[in-house]
């Protein structure tokens, strides 16, 4: 007699393998359609396909590699992401190195800056965004050459973290690598397990940031698979508190100046007057620019690109213009457009006229250091010129801060009362 | 109007093929140059007494299936052609069926009651045949009419009551009917005969009798005669009223309690002391009471409160003596039960109800039966020992693992020991066992592990029967180290649980390939729960073996068409095999060049096996050449000319929709794989999609498939995707309207308009990025019904989380791909915010995310 149709013979559990292997495939079908998917919306995914090994997994720093040629290569600012992809060697390095949002130096204090403004004190040492995917950790430095490649506890990190989970999602976050705990302090975050938030506020990067990274585990010791220790940074409001707190406070890492971000700055690559360094003696052991040698040059030294009229120009966008070489100068020491050259400020410093500069008195020196990726930028010019001659203050700041509170509590109305 | 058809449907059953051929043609022909006088041909053939009986019942089975069909796609259009035929040829029809009820040909009157069931579930409804139940009860009260049409009356009431609901009725005709069949039952009226009928018709007539059965008094007296009828003399008759019993226990669970004592009795004498197939029929009222509280117990939660059916305890209450009751069944075992497997007696339906009795009671059932189990297993008598294992492995499921861990625990060595015992049927029953603990209890530990492994390595060479339920114990041991942390356990033991089950599928004393099947689907599981870091060696060994053993069927003699299918059946486990082992291997980077270095080979083997079977698509093989293209990526592009005829074979297979279904993944999975290079192939494969999706013939499942496949062709071909936006798009709309459509109450129908949903987010996801860059205006036109699809969506509370997941994605992508055309849509609408809201607090980190990023894309639109 056979059973009724809905009472399979119960002592006889025919193994159903094949609607397994259905589900499974649907699953694994799902997962890539939800990977394809999430790249797609990722803006950086270029990262993911760039970060294999290729053969400059030494940092052997070759940014200028032939003469006239470099201009033509040279990825445009808006680079595509999918053709980035395809970039190899020097060029990659190129685009990755416009990967990083460059704060300005402060010249002077921004408005408004206990509401709109986060500070902190930025760890001393490298400054590197780190890209976790398919098992492994990548570190790569300002000029695109990388640091570390390592195991970690970050998603998609390491290759014992959830198999089963999507390889390719990742994450990249922009840190600064602490030679002395060997340490990465996370101070931005780009993305996260695939999501961009370039797109998203200081506010909620700092937020997400906070919330995500201790999640993983990666704010652990090192261990078999997690190389590195990753940190979270102290982020104060702008206000008196907490620049006192950001400029005197305890910190576990040697600090390098202040960093401040408008709260509203979404990520921008390149350079920003939305963030900004602020360094004194106090908080910084690199407050003026030493030679390659550590020693302070008598006269500031500044590098600037050259350009195709023998102008020289910063590495601003758009380039502000600090000097010209002429032709036959260029010929006789064999130099090309955009080349960077190293000058020194001479006697006659740096003159300004309603808040630009107006002239500067240039001694050329030489061709920089090849790893140099980039001229100086306006603001760091500036800076060092005023750290040589009337440096900004942590005064200036309070007192910026504790006049814009007055301005708040006034009453509006206060003249009409008069 | 009607035709002479005998002899074309004496000869549609005709031995020689070509004659049946040739005659199954021109009914064909017949049916649809003219399907009203077909139809009334066929009614013609059915009515008159003068015909063979084989004609006859031939011309009531086409007339059946020119009625009703099971897909719901052919259905609708059968009952639309019905409807279609003019009035007087279908009262013509429904005379002929009604005379032939009193045929005194069973065949012919018992066809004829299913074809009269087919049409009144179409014209009842619709209030178009009002005189059926009349003329159905006249025959009934006719007294000089023979006992046969009471008979074919009888029965055809019962299955026009399943086809249609008591509300289709006026109230009085459901009460005349209900009381026509309940005197049919009456002993003193009626012949055995029309007892049976009677019985058997209220039977099918249970859900149709809901108005009464709510009555009390009219209860009560449905249950007295279905309780006397019970007690028949007759054992069929018996039979047939324990069958009302079961369906009863089902349909009224939540009016049974004053009953229940009558019912246990009624019950316990059966399975004591009555005929076998009364006995079974007396368990399976108690398993269906079990199915009635496991069921209100898994749906019970503290909300639903008062207003949730009641439950009534009734397991609960009569533990005590139920239990007894059940494991005396067990007892009963026949002497050669283990070597069919279709085989129901009172042992196995004991075993089963014991089985659900555990699920609906838990802990409560393990003093009952340990005794037993304890007091048996030892026994000489091999009826003992296999009584007290089955027991034993029946409540396995429910109990909670603390009590059952410790039992098990003590109980393993003896189990395993069982494993060697003289009886067979003991050695069968305690690797079922051995099967269950291993899925359902977590206690294997590396102390134990090594001597299950031994035992269940000595006993896969037991007979065939035994090994078959040795592969289950492997499957769910494996299984059990699934997850990556425990998989290193097994690696020790991962060569010889291969080379075992390996050996398993070489043997050749069984008659049917099941074992055959069942290793391999064991290597399958035993593959996929191995830890790959310390195995990869041996999977990467076990591919040419499994490659070469496929190499193998394609060299099979093929002498008749049983051969065919039995080298389909080999090839579809082999191809399974091969689908997890590449789908393991190309899991991480280290070891899926160990199969891409295969990549040539394997394909080659996957399309000689497609050319084996010329009408079909092998299913096996189209999923594993899925699997492939993941592994290999872009290279699969030089695969793609021999394959692609075999993927439109594929998209076009709409009998075996799970065919279909897997092609389109597989579509997918290459898109995947070639990204932009798929575009050669595109159009063909659109076009194919395309037509699908219109199909009235395609099972409805395949469809939401087909809409994300839309979704990774667009991403992989980026811009290109615009030449078939006109074509996709209003599709995507309609399905859109469709989903809205939905009726909530309807749990299955709700379940698939989830996954509609989703598949057409991704599809409007993966369109929307793969345009992104270059093409985003040529959505724009759908921008706004998108969005009021997701507002729809947004408004279902109770909608699935992974539809959640795609809504939020796709109003992302929405918002990404269009920029700051979308500001003025989203400006317009205010639930967006709420949703976002709604999937930021979830608990679902990946939900949260993508809602970030959502919100996000949102953002920037609105400040830009």
């Amino acid at each position: 007699m056979a059973p009724p149709d809905h009472r399979r013979p119960y002592k006889r559990p025919a193994i159903s393998d094949q609607q397994r292997r259905r589900e499974l495939s649907l699953l694994r079908q799902a997962q890539s359609r939800l990977d394809a998917q999430h790249r797609a919306r990722c803006l950086a995914s270029s990262v993911l396909s760039l970060e294999n090994p290729e053969p400059d997994s030494v940092p052997e720093l070759e940014l200028e590699s032939k003469p006239g040629e470099e201009r033509s290569e040279a990825p445009p600012k808006e680079f595509d992401v999918r053709q980035a992809s395809k970039l190899r060697g020097a060029e990659a390095r190129k685009w990755f190195a416009r990967q990083l949002m460059l704060p300005e130096w402060m010249i002077d204090v921004p408005d408004r800056l206990s509401q709109d403004w986060y500070v902190f004190a930025r760890p001393a040492g490298k400054r590197c965004f780190v890209v976790s995917s398919n098992g492994a950790a990548v570190s790569r430095l300002r000029n695109g050459s990388i640091l570390h490649r390592f195991p970690s506890a970050l998603p998609s990190g390491a290759r014992t973290r959830d198999v089963s989970g999507s390889a390719q999602s990742y994450s990249i976050l922009d840190c600064i690598f602490h030679e002395p705990d060997q340490t990465y302090y996370a101070i931005d975050m780009l993305c996260w397990r695939g999501y961009s938030l370039y797109d998203c506020t200081a506010e909620f990067r700092f937020f997400w940031l906070n919330s995500k990274l201790a999640e993983t585990g990666a704010c652990e010791p090192p261990s078999q698979y997690h190389r590195y220790r990753f940190s979270l940074v102290p982020v104060y409001n702008c206000d008196h508190s907490g620049l006192h707190a950001a400029y005197t406070g305890a910190a576990p890492y040697v600090k390098d100046g202040l960093l401040f971000y408008n709260k509203e700055a979404h990520y921008q690559t390149g350079n920003t007057p939305l963030a900004l360094v602020w360094k004194d003696e106090n908080c910084s052991q690199y407050v003026i620019d030493t030679d390659s040698q550590g020693n302070v040059p008598k006269q500031q030294q500044v590098v600037l690109e050259l350009q195709e009229d023998g102008k020289l120009t910063t590495s601003d966008d758009p380039p502000v213009v600090f000097g010209c070489l002429d032709g036959d100068f260029i010929q006789k020491s064999g130099l090309c457009l955009g080349n960077l050259l190293r000058f020194a400020i001479g006697d006659g410093g740096l003159s300004f006229v309603d808040g630009g500069l107006d002239k500067a008195d240039l001694c050329y020196l030489g061709k920089s250091n090849r790893a140099r990726a980039f001229a100086d930028s306006y603001s760091k010019i500036v800076f060092q010129h005023m750290v040589r001659h009337s440096p900004l203050k942590i005064d200036d700041f309070l007192s910026s801060i504790s006049s814009s509170v007055d301005q708040e509590n006034q009453p509006r109305d206060v003249e009409m009362a008069g | 109007m009607a035709m002479e058809i005998t002899q074309i449907l004496l000869s549609a059953q005709a031995l020689d093929a070509r004659v049946r051929t040739e005659a199954e043609a021109s009914l064909r022909q017949f049916q649809e140059q003219n399907l009203p006088a077909f139809l009334l041909s066929l009614s013609f053939e059915l009515a008159n007494n003068d015909k063979p009986i084989e004609s006859r019942r031939l011309a009531g089975i086409i007339l059946k299936n020119s009625l009703d069909a099971k897909d719901a796609a052919r259905k609708n259009l059968l009952v639309q052609q019905w409807v279609g035929i003019e009035i007087s040829v279908k009262s013509q029809i429904k005379e002929l069926l009604l005379r032939t009820l009193g045929s005194s040909a069973h065949e012919a009157w018992h066809t004829s009651a299913q074809v009269i069931a087919k049409v009144a579930s179409i014209e009842i409804p619709q209030k178009q045949w009002p005189e059926l139940i009349g003329a159905l009860l006249n025959n009934m009260t006719q007294r000089d009419q023979p006992a046969s049409l009471k008979q074919a009356t009888l029965e055809t009431l019962g299955y026009v009551c399943e086809e249609i609901s008591h509300q289709d009725l006026a109230q009085d005709e459901v009460n005349t009917v209900l009381t026509a069949v309940v005197q049919g039952m009456n002993l003193a009226e009626h012949s055995p005969e029309v007892r049976l009928a009677a019985t058997r018709a209220l039977c099918n007539a249970l859900a149709f009798a809901q108005t009464n059965f709510d009555n009390e008094m009219e209860r009560n007296y449905i249950m007295k005669v279905v309780c006397e009828t019970a007690m028949s003399k007759e054992a069929e008759i018996r039979q047939a009223a324990f069958e009302c019993l079961v369906s009863i226990a089902s349909l009224y669970y939540e009016l049974l309690e004053p009953y229940m004592q009558t019912l246990f009795e009624l019950t316990s004498n059966a399975v004591k002391g009555d005929e076998e197939a009364v006995a079974l029929q007396a368990i399976e009222f108690w398993s269906s009471i079990c199915d009635e509280e496991i069921e209100l117990q898994d749906y019970e939660s503290p909300e639903v409160g008062e207003s949730g059916a009641p439950h009534s305890c009734f397991i609960e209450k009569a533990l005590s003596v139920l239990v007894p009751m059940l494991l005396e069944t067990l007892l009963k075992q026949e002497e050669d039960q283990d070597q069919d497997d279709t085989v129901w007696n009172l042992s196995m339906a004991g075993g089963t109800c014991l089985g659900l009795v555990a699920r609906t009671v838990g802990d409560a059932i393990l003093p009952l039966v340990m005794p037993f189990v304890e007091e048996n297993i030892k026994k000489p008598d091999w009826h003992c020992r296999e009584a007290a294992t089955y027991a034993f492995g029946s409540v396995l499921e429910g109990p909670t693992a603390e009590k059952l861990s410790p039992l098990v625990n003590a109980g393993l060595d003896f189990l395993l020991s069982l494993m060697k015992d003289e009886n067979s049927h003991v050695r069968d029953t305690t690797a079922w066992t051995l099967s269950r603990v291993f899925e359902l209890l977590d206690i294997i530990s590396s102390e134990n592990l090594q001597k299950v492994v031994i035992v269940l390595l000595e006993s896969i060479r037991d007979a065939s029967h035994i090994a078959e339920k040795v592969c289950g114990a492997i499957y769910f041991l494996a299984q059990g180290f699934e997850d990556s942390e425990s998989s290193s356990l097994l690696s020790p033991y991962l060569m010889d649980m291969i080379t075992g089950l390996l050996n398993t599928a070489d043997r050749t004393d069984s008659s049917d390939s099941k074992l055959r099947s069942s290793a391999y689907e064991t290597i399958n599981e035993v593959v996929r729960c191995s830890n790959l870091a310390e195995s990869s060696q041996i999977i990467v060994q076990l591919l040419p073996v499994i490659m070469n053993k496929l190499q193998q069927t394609l060299e099979l003699q093929i002498m008749k068409s049983d051969d065919r299918e039995k080298q389909g059946d080999l090839q579809a486990s082999l191809c399974g095999v091969l689908q997890v082992i590449i789908q393991k291997l190309s899991s991480t980077d280290e070891t899926r060049p160990a199969v891409v270095q295969f990549a040539d080979q394997i394909m080659a083997l996957f399309l000689s096996v497609f050319a084996c079977h010329s009408s079909t698509v092998h299913e096996e093989a189209m999923l594993a050449i899925g699997a492939l293209a993941y592994a290999t990526g872009a290279e699969f592009l030089k695969y793609m000319p021999e394959f692609s005829k075999y993927l439109q074979m594929g998209l076009q297979n709409f009998e075996e929709y799970q065919v279909c279904s897997i092609t389109v993944g597989v579509v997918g999975d290459i898109c995947r794989a070639l990204d932009d290079k798929i575009l050669p192939f595109c159009d063909g494969i659109m076009e194919l999609l395309l037509k699908d999706l219109q199909s009235d013939m395609l099972h409805q499942s395949v469809k939401p498939a087909i809409f994300s496949c839309f979704g990774d062709i667009a991403l992989a071909i980026g811009e290109q995707f615009e030449k078939y936006v006109h074509h996709a798009l209003p599709m995507m709309q309609q399905a859109a309207e469709i989903c809205a459509q939905i009726d909530p109450s309807d749990e299955e129908l709700m379940e698939y308009g989830y996954q509609l949903k989703r598949s057409i987010f991704e599809a409007y996801s993966g369109i929307l990025q793969g345009f992104k860059d270059t093409k985003s205006e040529l959505m724009l036109p759908y921008a706004s019904h998108l969005l009021q699809f997701i507002e729809l969506v947004c408004n279902d509370k109770q909608r699935d989380e992974s539809v959640t997941k795609a809504t939020v994605a796709v109003m992302g992508d929405l918002a990404d791909a269009l920029g700051s055309n979308t500001k003025l849509l989203f400006r317009d609408c205010v639930f967006y915010i709420d949703f976002l809201g709604e999937c930021l607090q979830s608990d679902d980190e990946q939900l949260k995310e993508t809602a970030t990023w959502t919100q996000g894309m949102i953002g920037r639109v609105m400040v830009s």
